[in-house]
């Protein structure tokens, strides 16, 4: 298909779904605990506002957890179906990190998600609370275990190679290996950040159409405190792990900053913008800031970093790519930033819930966090190449022998099912957003145990009813 | 010689998947039915019975894949990259069957009749998927130096085509008699009528693979045929026998949990009936779980969690059913 060849298909077909898949984890880690603390908040303060937001968010919460269930089982699949060679290579100690996650995290999920959606009056209020931390623990385990596996991958230890495949020598080396703590704190941050934007935006877009209710208001403001406290920690641990990634992978800093060769006597400036060309070997249109490469890669006047005409041409990451994917993810990063600033700006005047330039912006950065998380995921993964476990398989050997054709028939149909499935299911959820949260018709107080007759669905609510039905 | 740790681990995939089986498999069975019975409120009802419960469900097929890897990486990457793509085109099923729960319910009147469709269409592909796979596995991989070597089309054959079918049958019977189980009035006689027809058809599948795959593999025919042998596996099919007349009788009756319960005895025995054809190969013909094994350290490290951890699952799954026990009515809620 258009010339790839069946590696350059396994590797789209790869990225194509864990791309897919990335979004939907990234907004059940933070709405898992955001809901944690709206039922928390209930059952302290017993203000209806937060039992509103939480039984609104539960709905969205529910959509996104299937499309993220559906996603992610074909991801569990694919390490076998695309990469039979790794799988066999590296399994022993890919496997039993998946293991534990499934063990450890699907299965707390799944077994308390079913209480969470639809158990408000079959158990206790305490009880139904616990549901909800379990769950939210459920997704906090799972990105320990997936980050613990991905990391391996980029800064393998703990392990040897015997008889051409890996044998695990000491599992706490494996799992706490030199790059995971730092893309542990990023990702999880990422996703708290990813969500909150996305909160705040559903709290700006209805503040604009003038639907300016406690519930809304209480929206806007948890996302942009969480935001104006979580951005700068997120720009503090991207730094860290920048240091972390330059002591492992050069190649992928070198790349990133498109940076070719060290001139004597010069140190590295920063490039703002240009365009790093492979074949030429130089970063075309280059706009500089001498010296602050130096400064903040190695934190000294004058330090250097290794640059990409040290490593084989056949060793070097694509730059042009990771040098702007990684630029996207900064500069929303700075955005993210700017954004918590100036609510704290506004908080502080009392006009928070009034700006209207404030409020359109907080309503496009809504999508920011989940472009920025796959604009390090890129960084992430395409500076990692040619490696898959980085510098001991390439990923040219990892591929399953599949023809082209197989590979462009599923990749096809991948293509246009999850465009088809996810489309459908993210519009559906956008017009859950826009429908707001509805005051919660709540049984359990009354000693009820029975609900009023509904079908059983944790957003049964028709969120776009035919024009002839009447709104009920 | 200390522990058998392949031994244990083939023990544990092997409950894992049947428990996927089973448990998987009364949802895709609610698909399975879903075209007979065309009525909105019935088919609320059904899926009301299950929505609690899917996602775990599916777990247990998310903690084969990965038990597979942890334990077997050889057989993962071989049957894996053997199966490509009737395992995508399961997995396509999947996703159009568990969206499918959520979006039915959400789409406006217009669409509902898609959702319902794909409901269907993503189960009859799911199962038609997984019957397959099963078939090939069945019938072995070709294998050379430990990679696959066979066609990308090989899993197509007359036995998986049929293995694919008769999985269609022992779902929907387990769809069937769950409903039996969790509704009343007039959906609960319709599935009872189901119910029968439905027993006899999986008897005749059980059958015919049980001649089938003696038939065309001497090493099962072996197994089964040889003395004494014969003494100890012939409580399976007798067993089979006595089970399918239990359940006719029932039927006749108006029993509630007893066919599910039953159904689940019935699969059971269908499901052991192959480890013994296939014992001890994880990638049949002629690779044995002891060829496939992980390192001993890959193995126990995950053991350790396993045996810990697996006893807590089963006990909030049981909790969590436990809170959604009792029968669902039309157009409700639980009790
Ligand atoms: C940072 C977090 C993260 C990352 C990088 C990934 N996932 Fe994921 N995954 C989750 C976080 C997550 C989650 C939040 O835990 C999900 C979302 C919805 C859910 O049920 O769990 C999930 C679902 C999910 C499921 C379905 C679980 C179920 O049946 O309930 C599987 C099998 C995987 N994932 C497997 C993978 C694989 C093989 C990945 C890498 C290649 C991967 N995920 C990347
Ligand atoms: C005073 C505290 C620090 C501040 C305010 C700071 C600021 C920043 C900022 C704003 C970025 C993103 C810049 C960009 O690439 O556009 C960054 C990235 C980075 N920083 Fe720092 N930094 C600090 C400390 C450190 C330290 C102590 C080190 C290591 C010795 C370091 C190494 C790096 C690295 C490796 C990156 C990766 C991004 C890149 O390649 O440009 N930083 N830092
Ligand atoms: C603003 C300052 C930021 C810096 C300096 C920074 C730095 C980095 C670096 C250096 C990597 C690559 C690590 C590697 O490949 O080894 C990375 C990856 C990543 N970044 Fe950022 N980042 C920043 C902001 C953000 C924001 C705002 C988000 C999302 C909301 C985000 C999400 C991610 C994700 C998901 C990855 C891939 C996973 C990982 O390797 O941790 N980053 N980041």
């Amino acid at each position: 298909m258009f010339g790839l060849t069946a590696l350059e298909l396994a590797r789209i077909q790869f990225g194509f779904t864990i791309s897919f898949h990335i979004i939907f984890p990234a907004i059940t880690i933070g709405l898992a605990s955001y809901l944690v603390v709206l039922e928390g908040l209930w059952l302290w303060k017993r203000d209806e506002v937060y039992r509103d937001l939480y039984h609104f968010w539960l709905k969205v919460f529910a959509i996104n957890f299937a499309m993220g269930v559906v996603s992610g089982l074909v991801m569990a699949y694919q390490f076998g179906t695309n990469w039979s060679y790794f799988s066999a290579f590296a399994g022993s100690i890919t496997g039993p990190l998946l293991t534990y996650e499934v063990l450890t995290a699907f299965f707390l999920e799944a077994g308390f998600l079913g209480v969470m959606l639809f158990g408000w009056n079959k158990v206790g209020p305490g009880l139904h609370w616990f549901a909800t931390i379990m769950v939210a623990g459920g997704t906090i385990i799972s990105t320990f275990w997936i980050l613990a596996s991905n990391s391996w991958m980029q800064t393998p230890q703990g392990f040897e190679i015997i008889d051409g495949r890996v044998v695990p020598v000491d599992w706490l080396k494996v799992i706490f290996n030199p790059s995971f703590p730092f893309r542990l704190a990023h990702m999880t941050v990422a996703a708290y950040l990813a969500t909150a934007l996305f909160v705040g935006a559903s709290g700006a877009w209805h503040l604009l159409r003038r639907d300016d209710t406690r519930a809304t208001r209480t929206m806007l403001s948890m996302a942009m405190w969480m935001i104006a406290i979580v951005a700068p920690i997120q720009i503090a641990i991207g730094d860290a792990h920048g240091l972390n990634t330059l002591k492992h992978q050069p190649a992928k800093i070198a790349a990133v900053e498109g940076h070719w060769e060290n001139k004597p006597g010069e140190s590295v400036p920063l490039i703002l913008f240009g365009w790093p060309d492979m074949e030429a070997e130089t970063t075309r249109y280059a706009i500089e800031i001498p010296e602050l490469g130096s400064l903040i890669l190695t934190h000294e006047w004058g330090g250097t970093i290794p640059g990409l005409k040290e490593f084989a041409p056949e060793d070097r990451p694509n730059s042009t790519i990771v040098f702007w994917t990684f630029r996207i993810m900064v500069g929303l990063g700075f955005l993210m930033l700017f954004l918590g600033l100036i609510s704290l700006w506004l908080r502080y005047r009392n006009q928070l819930y009034q700006s209207k330039p404030f409020l359109r912006f907080a309503l496009a950065m809504g999508p920011s966090g989940l472009i920025a998380i796959l604009a390090g995921w890129y960084t992430t993964e395409i500076g990692r190449q040619p490696w898959v476990v980085y510098g001991i398989m390439r990923t040219k050997d990892a591929v399953s022998d599949h023809s082209v054709l197989a590979m462009s028939a599923t990749l096809g149909l991948f293509i246009v099912m999850y465009f088809a499935v996810f489309g459908t299911g993210v519009s559906y959820m956008l017009k859950l957003v826009a429908k707001g949260p509805d005051t919660f018709v709540d049984t359990r107080e009354q000693g009820q145990t029975e609900r009023a007759a509904r079908p059983l669905s944790a957003a049964p609510d028709d969120i776009d009813p035919a024009p002839d039905r009447t709104g009920d | 010689m200390g522990i058998d740790l392949p031994l244990i681990w083939a023990i544990i995939i092997a409950f894992g998947l049947m428990m996927y089986v089973i448990m998987d498999g009364f949802d895709l069975g609610i698909g399975i039915i879903f075209p007979f019975i065309p009525d909105r409120t019935d088919r609320d009802t059904m899926v009301n019975t299950v929505a609690p419960v899917w996602d775990g469900n599916e777990t247990w097929l998310a903690m084969g894949g990965a038990g597979l890897l942890a334990a077997f990486p050889l057989a993962y990457s071989v049957v894996l990259s053997a199966l490509y793509l009737p395992a995508v085109l399961m997995l396509a099923g999947l996703i159009w069957r568990g969206v499918a729960f959520e979006f039915r319910f959400k789409s406006d009147e217009a669409h509902k009749p898609f959702w319902d469709k794909a409901f269907a269409w993503g189960s009859y592909i799911a199962t038609i998927s997984q019957g397959m796979i099963l078939g090939s596995f069945i019938n072995g991989f070709e294998v050379v130096d430990g990679a696959y070597r066979g066609g990308a089309l090989d899993w197509i054959s007359p036995f998986s085509l049929f293995t694919g079918v008769a999985l269609v049958v022992a779902y929907a019977l387990l769809g069937c008699t769950w409903l039996i189980m969790k509704t009343e009035g007039p959906l609960q006689q319709e599935m009872r009528k189901l119910a029968k027809p439905g027993v006899l058809a999986l008897l005749v599948m059980i059958g015919i693979v049980s001649i089938w795959t003696p038939l065309a593999h001497p090493a099962v025919a072996a197994r089964w045929f040889s003395l004494p042998n014969m003494f100890y596996f012939a409580p399976v099919p007798v067993l089979v026998i006595a089970v399918t007349w239990a359940m006719l009788r029932l039927l006749k009756g108006e029993p509630h949990a007893s066919p599910f319960l039953l159904t689940l005895l019935l699969l059971f025995l269908g499901y052991s009936g192959l480890a013994i054809s296939l014992w001890p190969n994880i990638i049949p013909p002629s690779i044995s779980i002891w060829d496939a094994a992980a390192p001993p350290q890959s193995m126990g490290f995950t053991l350790v969690g396993a045996l810990f951890i697996i006893p807590f699952i089963l006990a909030y799954t049981a909790w969590s059913y436990y809170v959604f026990r009792g029968k669902v009515r039309a157009g409700e809620g639980y009790h």
